[in-house]
């Protein structure tokens, strides 16, 4: 059926003039810019643009001297165009509108498999990308449909933080199982502190805090009703109702969080390496890193696996995909990735570099083998993710506020999941 | 009496509109030439963004669409799926709570305030400016700050409370219950809105010649019944002002409560805008997004012709 907006006409004409892209460019952009989308200028050959989300300027600054570090071989150089985090996507598809996409663009791994969809991400094999020899969970974080669009340098996930004084104190070791977390818990529970913090806020972070749970108890994504994840409802609520978590936690993201154990309210918290920093700058707590505990001993845990991915979008100059394609190579050379990965307190997704950076950091070493058993919270609901997640929030606020049973609310949350395919 | 030739002034005699019909082609060429970059602008940033997002929401866009142009027509579906979604229905209730709740407060105490400052006395110049802080801070800003207060263990709000006796030691859950928090969100918001309400009210009642009270008083006439006979009438076209505008930037409020509650906990602060927030910019289903979009601008639009309407019988009577 034709359509009268400007956005969809600019598409028309750039579909209609594959074969002849020169052409196709100018009448795209004249229609575009009828559209009101916009036109961007000719590129620069000599300059490889990438899209990220590297808005801190320290950041900014690391990753500038990565990216011309790769580049300077090439004859290029590398413009990064950085904005806030949930900004990129909606930046990345007005981009693509008006067919002024990056030469890079870096997404957050859950994000990936919107994009894929769209079939505007060269694959990288395709566009001749190194894939091997990486982490099976950093490959899945980077793939939709089994093919692999994004290639990941570093990834996080979730351990438990605790305060090493608070636990000797009790002569408390760090809880491995769910019944040890929750005996420990109340234990730690004195006057202004609580035993355990969690992020159950109904967005990104608390969803993010509740996989390692719902997944560790054998809960599925697919099939939230699937009679196992209650568990791990039923240990959030016991740790709120016992007196051993805040009532506060449904408000608190992970920063919030961290900021409570840095104060001193908390004995120990579910947070992930990139408080690293914030925790390293204060002198008032001493922390260590532990595996997130499991419903029984001898499990394994199976926390999320996070970070971000740098796809190929597809370009009609297959020179400029190429470049790009060096430059991720490079950029996931081993050695810059342990580089990478220490810079910003992320495991490296090589496993050589992984294992060099457990050995070099060993009080994050931790989070280095929890990566190993880490899954992608987009491996199994692709696309679905965000109508999943949405679902999910819902059902733990709702059982953490009284509102519902955790049998209920899973029935309820597989409802709005598949409601909203 | 009345022969104009085409040379003669339009303006000179007889009414505008007779005039204009008979106002040669340049001039009336002329005349729409300094009305079309006010039309121009109105079409590309109001008319354009409006007929797209009623296209959008009868069409199946999603990123897809970003890259391929492609935005097949599906009908109802997205209509259908946002009213059977049971989301939609809690956020218009919680739009219709939080609109109404934070309306009465900005306005009875900005009123308030009003009042108490058209009378002169010392200071009331540097409290009137310390009242307008609130309108100072960005509102992302505001919000931060009050989820720090209004923390049930740690918050300033419920230390006070129990300091007094009013509540006892557990504290009030303002941000962490959902019965209580759509009610801390509308507590925020009046703070946010007062002092936009006490200045243009202020404003107001500095119109309102002082003889008129004098003869009031000399009529024997309190303070309630000079308020009721006198203050409110002669203030209610600034009151439509408020009112309507107040209105508009509260029904479609996200920012504040994005960074309050996120739309938690269980969904209790969802209103329109964070549905429609959500919709779009996480879920990514632009269609979707579109039909509440539609919905708030409609709820707008019934108000802002009300308003019109208010303004029109004001100039009939001859203001």
């Amino acid at each position: 059926m034709p359509s009268l907006t400007g956005r969809v006409r600019a598409g028309a004409a750039r579909a209609a003039g594959v074969r002849a892209p020169a052409l196709a460019a100018t009448l795209a952009c004249a229609t575009a810019a009828l559209g009101l989308t916009g036109c961007a200028a000719e590129p620069d050959p000599g300059t490889v643009t990438v899209l990220n989300s590297a808005t801190d300027t320290a950041e900014h600054t690391a990753n500038q001297r990565f990216f011309d570090r790769c580049a300077a071989p090439l004859g290029v150089k590398v413009e990064q165009i950085s904005v806030p985090a949930d900004q990129v996507a909606s930046k990345a598809l007005r981009m693509a509108s008006s067919d002024s996409l990056t030469d890079i663009l870096e997404l957050d791994g859950s994000e990936l498999p919107q994009f894929a969809q769209t079939e505007g991400l060269r694959p990288l094999a395709e566009a001749g990308v190194d894939t091997s020899g990486f982490s099976a969970s950093a490959t899945s974080l980077g793939s939709y449909d089994g093919v692999q669009y994004g290639v990941a340098r570093s990834v996080n996930s979730l351990a438990l933080i605790y305060n090493t004084e608070l636990l000797k104190d009790a002569g408390i070791d760090p809880p491995r199982t769910w019944a040890e977390l929750r005996d420990a818990a109340k234990k730690l529970t004195s006057g202004d502190t609580y035993g355990m913090a969690f992020s159950a806020s109904p967005n990104a972070d608390g969803v993010y805090q509740f996989l390692p749970f719902f997944w560790s108890a054998g809960g599925d994504e697919a099939e939230l009703d699937n009679g196992k994840g209650e568990a791990a409802l039923q240990l959030w609520k016991d740790l709120v109702t016992d007196g051993s978590a805040s009532k506060s936690v449904v408000n608190w993201n992970q920063q919030d969080v961290n900021d409570q154990f840095v104060a001193g309210r908390a004995a120990m918290m579910i947070n992930g390496p990139w408080q690293v920093p914030v925790l390293s700058a204060q002198k008032n707590v001493d922390w260590a890193v532990a595996s997130i505990p499991v419903p029984e001993a001898g499990k394994a845990a199976v926390p999320p696996i996070g970070g971000t991915v740098m796809a190929i979008p597809k370009n009609d100059d297959t020179a400029r995909e190429k470049r790009a394609a060096a430059l991720l190579d490079c950029l996931n050379s081993e050695q810059n990735q342990l580089q990478w990965g220490e810079s910003v307190n992320n495991v490296p997704t090589r496993a050589a570099a992984a294992q060099a950076y457990a050995a070099q950091n060993p009080k994050l070493a931790p989070f280095a083998e929890l990566v190993e058993t880490a899954r992608s919270r987009t491996a199994k609901v692709g696309t679905g993710w965000p109508v999943v997640g949405d679902a999910l929030a819902g059902a733990f606020q709702s059982v953490l506020t009284g509102r519902t049973s955790p049998d209920n609310a899973l029935q309820r949350a597989q409802q709005q999941a598949s409601a909203g395919k | 009496m009345t022969t104009i030739t085409s040379t003669a002034p339009a303006t000179a005699t007889g009414g505008t509109s007779a005039s204009a019909h008979r106002a040669p082609r340049g001039r009336r060429l002329l005349r729409w030439l300094f009305v079309a970059p006010a039309l121009t602008y109105m079409a590309l940033f109001f008319g354009y963004p409006l007929v797209n997002n009623i296209l959008i929401s009868f069409q199946r866009y999603t990123p897809k669409t970003y890259f391929t142009g492609e935005a097949p027509f599906n009908g109802l579906d997205n209509w259908r799926a946002v009213f059977a979604n049971e989301l939609f229905g809690d956020a218009l209730w919680h739009t219709l709570l939080f609109t109404v709740g934070s309306l009465l407060g900005q306005f009875t105490i900005g009123l308030a305030l009003a009042v108490f400052f058209s009378r002169r006395f010392r200071l009331s110049g540097l409290v009137r400016a310390v009242l307008l802080l609130p309108w100072l801070v960005p509102m992302v800003v505001s919000a931060v700050v009050w989820r720090r207060i209004l923390d049930q263990e740690h918050g300033m709000l419920n230390s006070v409370l129990h300091a007094v006796g009013l509540v006892s030691a557990d504290g009030v859950p303002w941000l962490s219950s959902p019965s209580v928090a759509l009610l801390s969100a509308v507590l925020v918001n009046i703070w946010i809105g007062i002092p936009f309400n006490m200045v243009i009210l202020y404003g107001g009642l500095q119109e309102i010649p002082r003889d008129v009270y004098e003869a009031a008083a000399l009529d024997g006439s309190g303070p309630w019944r000079t308020f009721r006979s006198i203050t409110l009438p002669m203030l209610r076209p600034v009151i439509t002002v408020v009112l309507v505008l107040g209105f508009m930037s509260t029904v479609k409020i996200l920012d504040l409560i994005l960074a309050l509650t996120s739309g938690g906990p269980a969904d209790s602060t969802q209103t329109l805008g964070t549905v429609t927030y959500q919709l779009s910019f996480l879920q990514l289903d632009f269609g979707q997004g579109a039909v509440v979009g539609n919905v708030l601008i409609l709820i707008s639009a019934v108000f802002a012709v009300l308003y019109l309407r208010a303004n029109r019988a004001d100039f009939g009577k001859g203001k």
